[in-house]
């Protein structure tokens, strides 16, 4: 079975966000960029597939601009066999929504004929939580979203899923899209040697044109705003200046 | 054109809170019809007809769309979608697993956790772990959305709207639901809660968050925790705060043992006031707290729950 896992490049999650001063947007340029947290997961999840015997070959595929090249190479050098790179924008500061995403992912599928994706459950820019399940939407698949535990048996998976009272499990069958949770696994760091290897492995360059999908924007964004702040608050000495405190405001 | 709020609905219970407060999101874009999915749910659409704003309750009892199945649940709404302008739910992880796929078989954008309503065609939402509000326009014909329930009121519940049956497309042989492992809790809705006091890395052991709890029930509060607590297994995942956990604002969040990283900020700096209590001065989270209190939480937890 073929895995395709697409991987976004993102601002790396440790940096601190800047609001452009003119309210177009947030800054990325010279900002330290990284694959998407849970992108990085679904890679990992493909290898262990890969390492378990139930897949044969991992395919990473990335849509946005040429650097995303980096986050495909480090996919590689985890493990990832073959790499795809769809450019779809020239300018960094472009994003393309999920919905261009998903269609072009669904094309990349319709070539590919993999029996799984694995995408991240959401990236950390645009916190947008929804390629995956629009993935599975536009082949018809089945979809398990926010998975903490999979296991593949046959022409199915049985997914483990964190909704909000706690844990559900379900079976889909494949072909299927998996989006990843936080806790599915932890990731591994790519070795040296895997680096040098993964400069080998293939990596084809595509259009978003090349798929004939239209990645024009359905959401205008009229202004970036920063949030409001805090004010700031005091240090209190004692358990019992504390209590006083929080009668004075009434909250208990 | 109306507004189609899709219900959260768990064990046949509606969840009241999260849909009051949607409505009082959405109600600005005109008339309000509830959908309630799944076999058993006849009680969560009467408790629905009596929200306040809801003209309409469509109730769609087939055992296809229990348990939140996506590919069933999102076939129903597709199937109605056309005679409504917006389609809504509260930011759930049943929302956000059903309505992206709703959006894309639509040929529809999804906004997903809009903090307010500018217009009918304008939103705002958080981007970046909440470090960037953005306001969008859609030019989408229909606008698929979830709301972020945390800064809106509820509605109230005097009204007594209809309740219609209906039934719609299903997707069958996809996907099979095996089971919910969903702890019963006495404690209040970690969403809804007044209070709510979050355990992190710091409490050390799932043992040790027995400390976090009898405070939580000295308080009548909810449990909250970080990532690197569940993690770590001190608490269930559920309870987790933050960018890709819950998001809350209480009038009082108790911080105990938490850095304060930005991704779990994003889940509760819109709160009143906020404690933190920390062994480390420097440490970011009381650049958010009201009370900041320089401790061992393992001296000033016990002390607080006893004095309370
Ligand atoms: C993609 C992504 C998504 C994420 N989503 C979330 C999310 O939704 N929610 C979330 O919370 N995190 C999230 N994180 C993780 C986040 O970055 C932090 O790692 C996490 O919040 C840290 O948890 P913590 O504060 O409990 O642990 P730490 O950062 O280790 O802090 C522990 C704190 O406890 C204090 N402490 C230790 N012992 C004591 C003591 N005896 N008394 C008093 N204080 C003590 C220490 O001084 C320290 O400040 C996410 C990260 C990524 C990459
Ligand atoms: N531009 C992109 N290129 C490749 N994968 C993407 C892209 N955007 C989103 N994804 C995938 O979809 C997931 C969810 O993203 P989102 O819906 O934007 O929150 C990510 O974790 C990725 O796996």
């Amino acid at each position: 079975m073929k895995v395709l896992v697409p991987v976004k490049r993102v601002i790396d999650y440790n940096v601190k966000v800047r609001v452009k001063a003119d309210g177009s947007g947030v800054d990325l340029a010279n900002v330290k960029m990284s694959m998407n947290p849970f992108d990085e997961i679904a890679v990992e999840e493909a290898i262990r597939l890969k390492e378990k015997g139930a897949a044969t070959e991992i395919v990473v595929v990335s849509v946005g601009v040429k650097q995303a090249q980096e986050t495909l190479r480090t996919a590689l050098a985890m493990g990832a066999d073959r790499a795809i790179l769809v450019v779809a924008a020239e300018d960094v500061h472009t994003d393309i929504e999920p919905l261009a995403v998903a269609k072009i992912i669904a094309k990349v599928a319709a070539e590919e004929q993999p029996g799984l994706i694995i995408t991240g459950k959401q990236a950390i820019d645009n916190d947008m939580n929804a390629t995956g399940q629009m993935v599975a939407a536009l082949l018809g698949w089945a979809q398990a979203s926010f998975a903490s535990a999979v296991e593949i048996a046959g022409d199915a998976a049985k997914v483990t899923r964190e909704v909000d009272g706690g844990l559900q499990t379900i079976e889909v069958k494949l072909p299927a899209v998996i989006t990843a949770d936080l806790r599915l696994n932890e990731p591994r760091y790519a070795s040296l040697p895997n680096i040098m290897k993964a400069k080998k492995k293939e990596l084809a360059e595509k259009t978003a044109a090349d798929y004939g999908v239209d990645v024009s924007p359905r959401l205008t964004v009229v202004k970036t705003a920063e949030p409001a702040g805090r004010a700031a608050g005091i240090k209190v000495g004692s358990v019992d200046e504390l209590i006083g405190k929080l009668k004075d405001a009434g909250v208990i | 054109m109306a507004v189609l709020l899709l219900a959260d609905v768990n064990g046949g219970q509606l969840a009241t809170d999260s849909v009051a407060k949607t409505l009082s999101a959405v109600k600005s874009l005109g008339e309000v019809h509830v959908l309630v999915a799944g076999a058993g749910a006849e009680a969560a659409a009467a408790e629905a007809a009596k929200l306040d704003g809801v003209s309409k309750v469509l109730l769609a009892g087939a055992t296809d769309y229990s348990h939140g199945m996506a590919e069933a649940t999102a076939a129903l709404i597709v199937g109605l979608a056309p005679g409504y302008a917006h389609v809504a739910a509260a930011s759930t992880a049943a929302a956000k697993n059903v309505l992206p796929r709703v959006a894309a078989l639509l040929d529809v954008m999804m906004i997903t956790d809009i903090t307010a309503v500018v217009d009918a065609d304008t939103f705002e939402r958080p981007i970046y772990a909440g470090n960037a509000i953005q306001t969008v326009k859609s030019s989408d014909k229909i606008k698929v959305f979830t709301v972020r329930t945390a800064t809106f009121g509820a509605v109230a519940a005097t009204g007594a709207a209809a309740v219609e049956t209906i039934s719609g497309e299903t997707a069958a042989g996809l996907s099979t639901w095996v089971e919910d492992k969903v702890a019963a809790s006495d404690r209040p809705e970690l969403t809804s809660a007044k209070i709510v006091v979050s355990g992190g890395r710091g409490v050390g052991s799932e043992a040790d968050f027995a400390l976090i709890e009898k405070l939580a029930d000295k308080l009548g509060a909810a449990v909250g925790a970080s990532r690197a607590a569940v993690d770590s297994g001190f608490a269930p995942n559920d309870w987790q705060v933050g960018q890709t956990g819950k998001v809350v604002a209480p009038e009082l969040y108790v911080a105990v043992g938490i850095s304060g990283a930005i991704q779990h900020l994003a889940g509760m700096k819109d709160s009143k006031i906020i404690v933190a209590i920390n062994k480390d001065e420097e440490a970011p989270i009381f650049q958010v707290a009201d009370f900041g209190l320089v401790a061992d939480l393992f001296t000033a937890v016990p002390e607080l729950a006893e004095k309370l």
